[in-house]
């Protein structure tokens, strides 16, 4: 495969990982957290660092992993005092984990060598020279591994627990009374969310993983009432994206990434424009219809 | 520990020239970022200023591109006017669809921004100019503030507090029942409108000085520590401000201390710890002062409980002077052994009951006071049944807990329309000592 498929391959499985997952997040309205945690795992990377004195991978993932676990279970635990709105509470904890991850990095500025974007932006477009190698054969490119098993885990994940997670988005009450455990499934998510991040952060940069948590699921809200075709819309919509960002991003020799998710607004907005549209021409008609029928009654709308 | 005093005073004295700049824009920008976050936070919008300031980037990148080299008036227009794009594209996508506030700003955040990495690099790559350090811009640098930069950014700020104190009345309106305002003939929408305005106009000034997430955090985290000390709007917006620019001070005056800390993040550090206190120690909303409340409650519930318990056993007996264990109490209810002991003192230093190895009576104060809540459970129970048409054996457990919150009014209240009974649904009478107008 030449390296512009593997880039596209790579793309279409962030994306495909992230816009699942990220329905969730869009009907919990939670959609902010994938920004929050893009910020706040910087403390994290920082002290793995610190410890390990190396920028090996495994270290790194760990400790992203646990700081944006550590932002989505603080803000619950603000948001659950009820002394702050939900957002505000993750407002408070990412900027605050982000603060102390520069401070960390000024500090000991003579021993690390990290700089606050470069770790936090991986780029798309290097990842097919980075490939897995195990016995000496290599296995294509490495981020194609991690971004194929998160997408693997993601969907094992929501069809294992389908109805517990259906039911705890839409109707938390309904959840509780018929003893489904609201709160371990709420953290369940959580946990997978900032896995498929940091996982997805570190080959494909973080501006595509937030807008692949958001865009595509928001697109599919809009298209559908049903849980199950929204989610398979979300995923179309981010492998859609993720192939029109790199065909554009070819065109005007730009970032791949950023092309990625500008393409993802411009689907939402003629998603959203022709919905808007339908919605009109479908009023009027009716309106015609019931005025033309003098006997039809105006319920009948 | 001298230099630390030597220089704290000379920070503080503002005898440096260039302290006294970093210090009024850190002071002017951290309250005008209070004061309009107190706003969005009431309004569940906190994130709109970290949404906008990262919509920001594609507005530097097409200054750029229209001015040639990197002017600074032009990239801040720049900024202002993507940002300005982003808030009315969160407003669209509200209004004209069923996608919620956070996924809208969500959309707009990354798609503005990616839209702005697309710009950027696609300058780089084409080698339109020296572009280096445009993406630095969105990630601020407070110490290196000038005079210019300063005069700049305090009169923003200077205008967008004079614009809040001078249209307070309306924006309070607009942040607590904007249905009523727009039927009142308030230009709801307008108003709105140059909130999100003044907010894209603070963070635009602040991008620069603290950097896009440092930003964020100034327009949420004073509001949300201010919150927990009032319920007034006035005072919280003036709490919020104040929290600002404290954060704003002593944040500089850390990295004057130490140069190579840099100021923004410090800001945000101590703005956090401002909102750890306000969280844990603020009186009525504060963790620590509700979970005291809770206590409280819970122990007047025991006690009341043990007064009731050893009034009923006194009922039985039908004399009031008589001596019961501790075993006797605690079949009464589910208490826990370490509140009922502490309960137990408590009654004993009030008088309520008298002590003596072990054993418990009730003094004059304790008969009436434990008739008092018989009572109260009694008149209730009867109330249920009388008019809720509950079964009898079905209003003992509401009755243990309402007991406990009923007030004197409801209590005479209940005597009226029940006509001041003798007996509750089983039969037992409802006591009659220290009953009103009964001796």
């Amino acid at each position: 495969m030449s390296p512009d498929m593997w880039v596209l391959l790579t793309g279409i499985l962030a994306a495909v990982a992230c816009g699942v997952i990220g329905s969730f997040l869009v009907l919990r309205q939670n959609a902010m957290l994938g920004d929050a945690i893009s910020h706040s795992v910087l403390p994290g990377l920082v002290i793995a660092f610190l410890i390990t004195s190396s920028r090996g991978v495994v270290p790194m993932i760990v400790g992203a992993a646990v700081m944006g676990i550590a932002t989505a279970y603080l803000t619950e635990v603000l948001d659950r005092t009820r002394n702050v709105y939900r957002d505000g509470a993750l407002g408070i904890v990412f900027t605050f984990m982000f603060a102390v991850g520069v401070i960390l990095i000024a500090i000991y500025a003579d021993q690390i060598d990290l700089d606050q974007d470069c770790v936090l932006y991986g780029e798309i477009a290097y990842t097919p020279w980075d490939v897995a190698v195990v016995g000496g054969k290599s296995l294509g490119p490495r981020a194609v591994w991690i971004l194929g098993g998160v997408l693997l885990a993601n969907l094992a994940f929501i069809f294992s627990f389908y109805k517990q997670l259906k039911i705890c988005s839409f109707d938390p009450a309904m959840a509780r009374a018929v003893g489904l455990n609201e709160r371990l499934w709420h953290y369940l998510l959580m946990t997978m969310v900032s896995l498929t991040v940091v996982a997805a952060f570190e080959s494909v940069g973080a501006i595509l993983v937030v807008a692949m948590l958001i865009v595509p699921g928001a697109t599919a809200y809009l298209l559908t009432h049903r849980l199950s075709v929204m989610l398979v819309l979300s995923g179309v919509i981010g492998a859609a994206s993720a192939i029109g960002g790199f065909f554009a991003a070819s065109a005007i020799d730009a970032s791949i990434s950023g092309a990625m998710a500008v393409v993802s607004g411009l689907i939402l907005a003629i998603v959203m424009i022709t919905t808007i549209l339908v919605r009109r021409i479908s009023a009027k008609r009716h309106v015609r219809a019931s005025r033309e029928n003098e006997t039809a009654p105006v319920q009948s709308m | 520990m001298g230099e630390f005093w030597d220089l704290t005073i000379r920070f503080f004295s503002l005898a440096d020239g260039n302290v006294r700049w970093v210090v009024a824009g850190a002071i002017l920008l951290g309250a005008s970022a209070g004061a309009l976050g107190a706003f969005a936070y009431l309004q569940r919008r906190s994130l709109l200023g970290d949404a906008l300031s990262h919509a920001a980037l594609p507005g530097v990148g097409v200054a750029f591109l229209v001015v040639g080299y990197k002017s600074l008036p032009a990239l801040l227009i720049g900024a202002a006017a993507s940002g300005w794009l982003g808030a009315l594209a969160v407003n669209a996508i509200t209004k004209y669809s069923k996608i919620k506030q956070d996924a809208a700003l969500g959309i707009v955040l990354t798609v503005f921004f990616g839209l702005g990495v697309v710009i950027l690099t696609h300058i780089q790559k084409s080698g339109a100019g020296t572009q280096a350090g445009l993406d630095k811009f969105l990630f601020g640098q407070a110490a290196a503030l000038g005079s210019g930069d300063v005069a700049l950014l305090g009169s923003v700020a200077v205008i967008l507090l004079t614009i809040l104190v001078v249209g307070f009345r309306s924006f309070k309106l607009i942040s607590f029942d904007s249905g009523f305002a727009t039927s009142a003939g308030v230009p709801t929408g307008l108003l709105q409108f140059l909130l999100t305005t003044m907010i894209v106009a603070a963070v635009t000034i602040g991008l620069q000085a603290v950097g896009v997430v440092l930003m964020a955090a100034l327009l949420i985290t004073p509001a949300a520590a201010a919150r927990q000390w009032t319920d007034r709007l006035s005072l919280m917006v003036l709490l919020s401000a104040l929290f600002g620019a404290l954060a704003g001070l002593l944040g500089a005056w850390v990295s004057f201390l130490a140069p190579r800390l840099p100021t923004g993040p410090w800001v945000v550090v101590i703005v956090s710890f401002i909102f750890l206190v306000s969280i844990l120690f603020a009186p009525k909303r504060g963790i620590i002062s509700r979970l005291r409340q809770h206590r409280h409650g819970r122990g007047k519930i025991v006690r009341e409980h043990i007064l009731k318990a050893l009034y009923k056993l006194g009922e039985q007996d039908e004399n009031w002077s008589g001596r019961y264990g501790i075993s006797q109490i605690e079949q009464a209810w589910s208490f826990s052994h370490r509140e009922l002991n502490a309960a137990l003192r408590y009654l004993d230093r009030r008088d309520f009951i008298q002590r003596d190895n072990g054993s418990f009576m009730l003094t004059e104060d304790g008969v009436v006071e434990g008739a008092r809540v018989l009572r109260r459970h009694r008149l209730w129970e009867l109330y249920l049944t009388t008019y809720l048409d509950l079964p009898g054996d079905h209003v003992h457990r509401d009755a243990d807990e309402f007991e406990h919150v009923m007030t004197p009014e409801m209590e005479a209240q209940l005597e009226e329309l029940l006509d001041r009974p003798e007996y509750d649904p089983h039969h037992q009478a409802i006591p009659n000592i220290g009953r009103e107008g009964t001796q």
